[in-house]
């Protein structure tokens, strides 16, 4: 038998105001297992806390009730006062006497009672705890990032910087990600590519670092501190440790005519190709669908030209399983396609360009060298229209564009505006906005240069349609502000598009069991208080692939999954969470029905022998669960036909204990 | 499948190509077009005056007269489609209209709006599906560069037409890629074509017709379609040569019912 105390919070006013406390802790002084019983201000408090442990050896008491707020809150505070105590942790039991009862009624009567009812549900469930004790697991001490971009960057340096090994999976033949096509970076508008190049040549230099460049995750098994990682590493055709980077092969290949990726498609490369000048690795990747060699046997003459002979047709896929304590996923953003917006006649004509091809535009290393000149024929445009949301806040819209604001538009767009006026004063440049959202710091001071000194010209409204006329850009749109509709022929038309997660976070997220928000975007384990960690243990977030950030904010939140990673990986060992499930094997019929449901994977089967008692020896498949993946949440106990599934902590006696206190 | 037909006045004087092919047509695709008994022109155009009701009246009949057979009605023309599920939307969300039509109808059944109502390009997609129709093809219109011209009574307004995106419809260009020939997008496949001002002030209607087809045969549009009597008019008053027919016809061509749209 229990020797239980009950001890009932107010909260201030916030319990006590519509709930009769001392009549809670009267009531419940009756209930069976109950030696004492009484009321604080503040259980949370230091006072109240030691209110506990005075009771616990003085009353000698082997359970706890603390009717209060939920656990949620303070559930592992009166644990570990407990443990002070002397108590195990796990025979504290929490009434949520607030969230769920208090601040939901109004009426005194009615709330007393209900919060009455909850303790005797909680004293009855105390009644059956048993002591648990939590499992401890190895960490292997290296983490995986997965996306190489400017987040991914710099959580790998971060964690590489504090001594543990990082490698980087990144799915195109460079790592640098999208900062990599950018021109200028606001609001300071130093060049993107030297505040990030050099951050590539660390991660290549760093003695911690790895870098699997063209590969993808193809499988992940196991749990916090002991992930177990399928790489594939796609067939390049190249040796990676013997290229040197020279770029002959490049000069010499005979196939010219590849839409370039890295330059969104606006001019083109060779078939076998380095995405820039400062790729890292710097090593040349052959296009299967474009090589003459690989397409029909024909040509070889990046092979003849290679000095260092890295050339290699017979290159296959290959898989590397690699052991990690911690996992990073920083997979990015891709601006949405234009498909669902040709309002605009993105497919219409060349003119009409989205921000990041503006970007490639304006950029040194670009099509046009840095200089801005209209993709149809290379003219320098005199009337430029930017249009901002584009697929963005789209409330209305939501089957075509994204509900969300995509929080960089404004500034990129400001800062297109801005240099372009800069470099060409010439120009006339307009920006047609929703809202213009600039709260960051030296954010608001930028966009207001832009249209102070820079003579930007700012239409609130949205265009409606753009029409291709001739060699010019007929652009409907409104002035909310003047009431009026507005016509300009534009020259060229930039397109702010909406930025969505990269395609390849949901298969991932399915690998990980990591959970993501409608848009597919990773949710945090907490939005407030722990934004950089997945509610998945050992899985963290970094980056865009959380929600739309720019690069101040990235790298921040890199910086910030980076401290997580290490301070988990300092650990040599991991205390599991004891209320795991377990199958009693003698009830198990090993129907399948609870792994199936398991959404962590931590079931698995086995055939054992059972001695009969006729002295014969059956042998039957059975369920095992792996404590150290099982999260608790009770899927296979509700599930499991033959009642052998249970979960410590909230076992089926248990909570049938706590319906029948509800229901008496 | 059997379903309530409405065709409206001009489908039976100026386009019976709309309403022949129409009907023709979906015999081969398994649906039946059952002409609504006595039925009224549609209204005309769907007045927006609060206290205008006596014209909405013939709308409502024909609605409740599909809903009486349990069938669902069927449009071809825009500007019927557009008053008749206007009409319907109000009857099913603007209580106070509902009443005093029902009140003015005097039947002993009320009706508040529980027809369903499909133009016949919604028929083609959501009821036959576009993938269908295309086994059905017997001459595929194999290197036609085809213009869908919407206008403005097909799509809007877009919350209670609900057929298409106003901004970016593509329910045509899909009818088009099944019937095997190539659809051309031109931006100005959803500008209003001039509509009644033709009567008014015909030059103004011509300049807004031909900005249509020229933006057309510029993005290399060989033929433009159309699902309205009006804008067929205006478009073959413009000053541009690119000959406009009825979306039917060129699904009857498709479907061997018709010889050809170019003759």
């Amino acid at each position: 038998m229990q020797r239980i105390g009950v001890f009932v919070c107010w909260c201030g006013s916030n319990i006590a105001g519509t709930v009769d406390v001392k009549q809670v802790a009267k009531a419940l002084e009756n209930e069976p297992g109950v030696v004492y019983s009484t009321d604080y201000q503040y259980m949370c408090s230091q006072a109240g806390q030691d209110m506990i442990v005075n009771a616990v050896k003085e009353h000698r008491l082997t359970g706890i009730v603390v009717c209060s707020c939920s656990p949620r809150m303070h559930e592992q505070t009166f644990r570990k006062t407990a443990a002070k105590a002397g108590l195990n942790p796990y025979m504290v039991e929490i009434a949520n006497i607030r969230e769920q009862c208090s601040w939901v009624h109004k009426d005194m009567i009615v709330g007393t009672e209900k919060a009455i009812i909850l303790g005797k549900a909680a004293v009855a469930k105390v009644n059956l705890n048993a002591p648990l004790t939590p499992g401890e697991s190895p960490v292997t001490k290296r983490a995986l990032v997965i996306g190489g971009g400017i987040a991914g960057i710099q959580t790998a340096l971060d964690i590489a910087d504090a001594g543990f090994e990082v490698d980087i999976v990144e799915k195109k033949p460079t790592i640098g990600g999208k900062m990599a096509q950018l021109d200028k970076t606001f609001p300071t508008l130093d060049c993107a590519a030297c505040i990030l190049t050099p951050k590539m040549v660390d991660v290549a230099q760093h003695e911690k670092i790895r870098v699997f460049s063209f590969s993808e995750v193809s499988e992940v098994s196991g749990f916090v501190g002991n992930f177990e990682v399928t790489i594939k590493k796609k067939a390049r055709y190249v040796k990676e440790d013997i290229c040197t980077g020279c770029g002959a092969c490049v000069d010499k290949c005979p196939v010219k005519k590849v839409p370039n990726e890295f330059n969104l498609g606006m001019d083109n490369r060779k078939a076998i190709y380095i995405p820039f000048a400062q790729a890292v690795p710097k090593v040349a990747t052959i296009d299967p669908n474009a090589c003459n060699m690989l397409k029909a046997g024909k040509c070889g003459v990046c092979s003849k030209v290679c000095t260092a002979g890295a050339i290699d047709y017979t290159q296959k896929d290959e898989l590397v399983t690699e052991k990690y304590g911690a996992i990073v996923v920083a997979t990015g953003f891709e601006p949405i396609s234009m498909e669902k917006f040709d309002e605009y006649a993105y497919s219409q004509s060349k003119d009409v360009i989205t921000s990041l091809e503006f970007e490639r535009l304006t950029n040194a290393a670009g099509p046009t060298q840095g200089k801005l000149l209209r993709p149809s024929d290379l003219k320098h445009p005199e009337k430029i229209v930017f249009v901002q949301c584009v697929g963005s806040r789209c409330a209305s819209c939501a089957e075509k564009g994204k509900e969300y604001c995509s929080k960089i538009c404004c500034m990129y767009t400001a800062k297109h505006a801005m240099l372009t006026r800069d470099k060409y004063p010439d120009t006339d440049v307009t920006v047609f906005y929703i809202d213009v959202r600039t709260p960051g710091k030296n954010f608001d001071e930028f966009y207001r240069r832009a249209t102070e000194d820079y003579g930007v010209k700012y239409i609130k409204g949205m265009v409606g349609k753009i029409v291709p006329e001739g060699d010019k850009l007929h652009v409907q749109g409104s002035d909310l502000i003047a009431n009026e509709q507005v016509h300009i022929d534009a020259d060229l038309v930039v397109l702010a598009a909406a930025i969505e997660p990269d395609k390849s976070a949901r298969p991932l997220a399915t690998m990980l069991t990591a959970s993501m928000d409608t848009n597919d975007f990773f949710t945090e384990a907490h939005p407030k208080l722990r934004p950089v960690e997945s509610p998945t243990a050992g899985v963290f977030l970094s980056g865009a692939c959380q929600g739309p950030k720019d690069i101040p904010e990235t790298v921040s939140q890199a910086g910030a999954a980076a401290a997580k990673v290490i301070g988990l990986l300092a650990k040599d060992k991991l205390l599991g969470n004891p209320c795991v499930a377990s199958s009693d094997e003698n009830m198990c019929n090993g129907c399948s029905s609870c792994a199936n449901v398991c959404p962590y994977g931590a079931i698995t089967y086995e055939d054992k022998e059972f001695r009969m008692p006729d002295r014969t020896i059956q042998v039957r498949r059975i369920a095992k669960v792996n404590p150290a993946v099982c999260q608790g949440c009770g899927c296979c106990t509700v599930t499991c036909p033959s009642g052998a599934m249970d979960l410590r902590g909230f076992t089926n006696s248990q909570i049938m204990a706590e319906v029948d206190a509800i229901c008496k | 499948m059997k379903v309530t037909y409405f065709p409206g006045c001009t489908l039976k004087n100026k386009a019976k190509d709309l309403d022949r092919y129409a009907r023709e047509c979906a015999e081969i695709l398994g649906i039946t077009l059952e002409e609504a008994e006595n039925w009224q022109c549609c209204g005309g155009v769907f007045t927006t005056a609060g206290d205008e009701i006596a014209t909405k009246l013939s709308s409502v009949r024909v609605l409740k007269a599909a809903k009486e057979k349990g069938e669902a009605l069927v449009t071809v023309c825009s500007a019927c489609h557009n008053v008749v599920k206007q009409t319907n939307y109000a009857m099913q969300n603007d209580r106070s209209f509902a009443d005093k039509v029902n009140r003015y109808m005097a039947d002993e059944e009320p009706y508040n709006g529980e027809t369903q109502i499909y133009h016949y390009l919604e028929l083609l997609r959501d009821v036959v599906g576009f993938d269908k129709l295309r086994e059905k093809v017997v001459n595929p219109l194999k290197g036609k560069k085809i213009g869908a011209y919407y206008g403005c009574l097909l799509l809007r307004p877009g919350k209670v037409m609900g057929l298409d995106d106003p901004e970016n419809p593509t329910v045509m260009e899909e009818l088009i890629r099944a019937l095997g020939a190539e659809p051309v997008v031109f931006a100005n496949r959803n500008e209003c074509c001039g509509g009644y001002v033709f009567a008014e002030n015909p030059e103004l209607a011509k300049k807004k017709s031909t900005a249509v087809l020229s933006n057309a045969k510029a993005n290399g549009a060989d033929m433009v379609i159309t699902a309205c009597p009006l804008c067929k008019y205006n478009l073959q008053k413009s000053a541009s040569d690119v000959p406009v027919v009825y979306f039917t016809e060129l699904l009857a061509e498709a479907l061997g019912v018709k010889e050809s749209c170019n003759e």
